[in-house]
């Protein structure tokens, strides 16, 4: 250590983490994939909230939502299954009960919401609407857990254009779309919901998956088929957001299998602006806290100035 | 409740299939209260995914490696191996890197000293009946009834008698102490102390049959649930049961994790709780 002592001119630069797209200004690119996170409150005890790009709530729906039967969740090679079915509740018990303890914090929110039909889509987006320290609404056309719970949206691009196009006209804060895998064409999507008027595209929802018990010969998930999540996922993850950064012009947010800070960067690389940090904080509340860090440390070995530089920079 | 890197201090067979482990944990017994567990994590390894949940064994001090060290604080977990996760668990070693998220979840409520508590234990559910009755005050008027398949379920009978509570044991195919189910013993126990407050932890089907019991004798009923779950922290709402009053219009779930694992007996729906369980080494 004493070679070190009087003999440092010149200190580490700290890199610039921030990221702006869609009206939004986040102090890093890292926050949590709905449903993963509770509506923060519940990881605040592990991780401070105030480290973060931005929090996603839990998916809310104009009413509350009990979800599915157990067992909801199951261990997969490299990933989990999940069927919660949505639980929440619901929007107006999120912003009286919720929505303060948030505010406590600045950083922005992000409203995750769903619906079972069009109109009820545009009834929450209203009510998230007059909220004002919501700082944008991320909308999920693609849960696969609830047979009303959105997949006819997301799998189909006119259904996925009309609701979006309803919502858009309510809504005057961000609207982020969120996007299912489950589609032969994801583009096809993309272009849709680009077309309908929303600022940026979120992805990727979980993948389709069933797991049977071998013993008993039943599914594991009460529910039959749940969706997939998990470091197994990713290249499938980060592929679909190379091809939705290279077919719209939004700005995209990459979910799926961000475990490492080396992840996330894979998508900002192929240009993702941020990314959605999901099963990792179940297996370490403290995941996202470590990748804001591994992130900046990368940047510093990497002699990155800004976080910014990197984003799209994938060598082809 | 908090989550750290720490180290296993000792892993041992106590009997067939089932293994006790003690871990560094700082900060444990001062604050864990009986009934609440750890989410535990094998470090680096992949799989397992998720962490997995344990009920809280007890906790203690061992002293220092060194003279003018502080002691060193513990938990003892005890698993049984069941699957991915705790076949894993017992090849760990003294000094194994390991990462443990807690004191997790409601633990019990330790009620009056002055009154009769009856302990009703099923296998692996025996584990948080340890500290429970580690913490009461009245360990005279403390009975503990041990129930298992056969005497190698029969775990940590030792442990509890040094406690000086009284122990009763069952075993379904009569290989150690009285031949059948817990629940008989339970029965007759309930007849001889009709006042007692009863705290169950164990298989569904056992618990079930407690409920029953107690409801007959009107007498309040803790139970310690397992469940699947991802989080331990109440965001993931994987590990949820059905709460009393739930129906298809008042759903009502409640989270294992984080409203339990203990429950009154009243705050469940107890029509609904025979749902298949996987993977439950010990775990809450």
């Amino acid at each position: 250590m004493t070679e070190m002592q009087g003999q440092r001119t010149t200190s580490v630069q700290r890199p610039r983490m921030e990221v702006e797209f869609a009206g939004l200004r986040l102090r890093n690119p890292v926050m949590p994939a709905s449903g993963t996170f509770g509506y923060g409150e519940e990881y605040s005890s592990f991780i401070d909230l105030n480290q973060l790009g931005a929090v996603v709530t839990k998916g809310l729906s104009l009413r509350p939502k009990a979800g599915n039967p157990t067992p909801r969740i199951a261990e997969t090679t490299g990933g989990m299954l999940n069927a919660i079915g949505l639980q929440n509740v619901g929007v107006d018990a999120f912003i009286s009960q919720k929505m303060p303890f948030l505010e406590q914090y600045h950083t922005p929110v992000i409203v995750n919401f769903f619906g079972n039909t069009a109109e009820e889509y545009a009834e929450v987006a209203a009510r998230l609407n007059d909220v004002p320290n919501v700082a944008a609404l991320e909308m999920n056309i693609s849960c696969p857990n609830v047979k009303h719970g959105g997949i006819v949206f997301g799998t189909e691009p006119q259904a996925a254009y009309d609701v979006v196009s309803l919502v858009r006209e309510r809504l005057d804060k961000p609207l982020i779309v969120k996007l299912t895998p489950n589609v032969t064409d994801i583009r096809v999507t993309a272009k849709a919901v680009e077309d309908a008027g929303a600022d940026a595209i979120s992805l990727i929802n979980t993948l389709t998956g069933m797991a049977v018990d071998v013993k008993t010969r039943r599914p594991r998930l009460a529910n039959q088929i749940g969706g997939l999540s998990g470091p197994g996922i990713r290249p499938i993850a980060v592929r679909l957001t190379h091809q939705v950064v290279q077919t719209v012009k939004l700005p995209v947010i990459g979910i799926g299998g961000i475990f490492r800070a080396m992840d996330a960067l894979e998508f900002l690389i192929v240009g993702a602006r941020a990314v959605q940090v999901g099963t990792a904080n179940f297996v370490d509340p403290n995941a996202m806290s470590q990748i804001i860090t591994d992130l900046e440390n990368f940047c510093i070995d990497e002699g990155i100035e800004d976080i910014n530089d990197l984003i799209g920079t994938l060598q082809l | 409740m908090k989550n750290y890197k720490t180290i296993v201090l000792s892993n041992q067979e106590i009997s067939p299939g089932y293994y006790r482990m003690q871990i560094l944990a700082p900060g444990y017994d001062a604050q864990a209260r009986a009934g609440q567990f750890v989410m535990f994590r094998v470090q680096r390894s992949l799989p397992p995914l998720l962490r997995r949940p344990f009920g809280i064994f007890r906790t203690g001090f061992l002293a220092p490696d060194c003279d003018g060290m502080p002691p060193k604080e513990f938990i003892e977990i005890v698993y049984k191996v069941v699957g991915l996760g705790t076949e894993i668990m017992q090849d760990l070693h003294q000094g194994d890197q390991i990462e443990l998220l807690g004191p997790l979840g409601r633990g019990f409520d330790l009620g009056a000293p002055d009154e009769d508590k009856i302990l009703v234990g099923g296998g692996i559910g025996l584990v948080p009946l340890y500290m429970l009755a580690e913490k009461l005050d009245n360990k005279a008027r403390s009975r503990l009834l041990m129930g298992g398949r056969t005497r190698d379920d029969i775990i940590t009978v030792t442990e509890f008698e040094r406690l000086g509570v009284e122990t009763y044991v069952s075993t379904e195919d009569g290989s150690l102490g009285e031949e059948g189910l817990v629940t008989q013993v339970l029965e007759r126990k309930l007849q001889k102390y009709p006042q007692a407050t009863v705290y169950a932890c164990g298989p569904m089907p056992m618990l079930d049959a407690v409920q029953r019991i107690c409801a007959n004798h009107k007498a309040p009923l803790q139970v310690s649930l397992e469940a699947l779950m991802a989080c331990g922290v109440g965001a993931c709402l994987g590990c949820v049961v059905k709460g009393a009053g739930h129906s298809e219009e008042t759903p009502r779930y409640l989270c294992t994790c984080k409203q339990g694992p203990v429950f009154n007996a009243e705050e469940l729906d107890w029509r609904q709780l025979d749902e298949p369980q996987q993977d439950c080494g010990g775990c809450r």
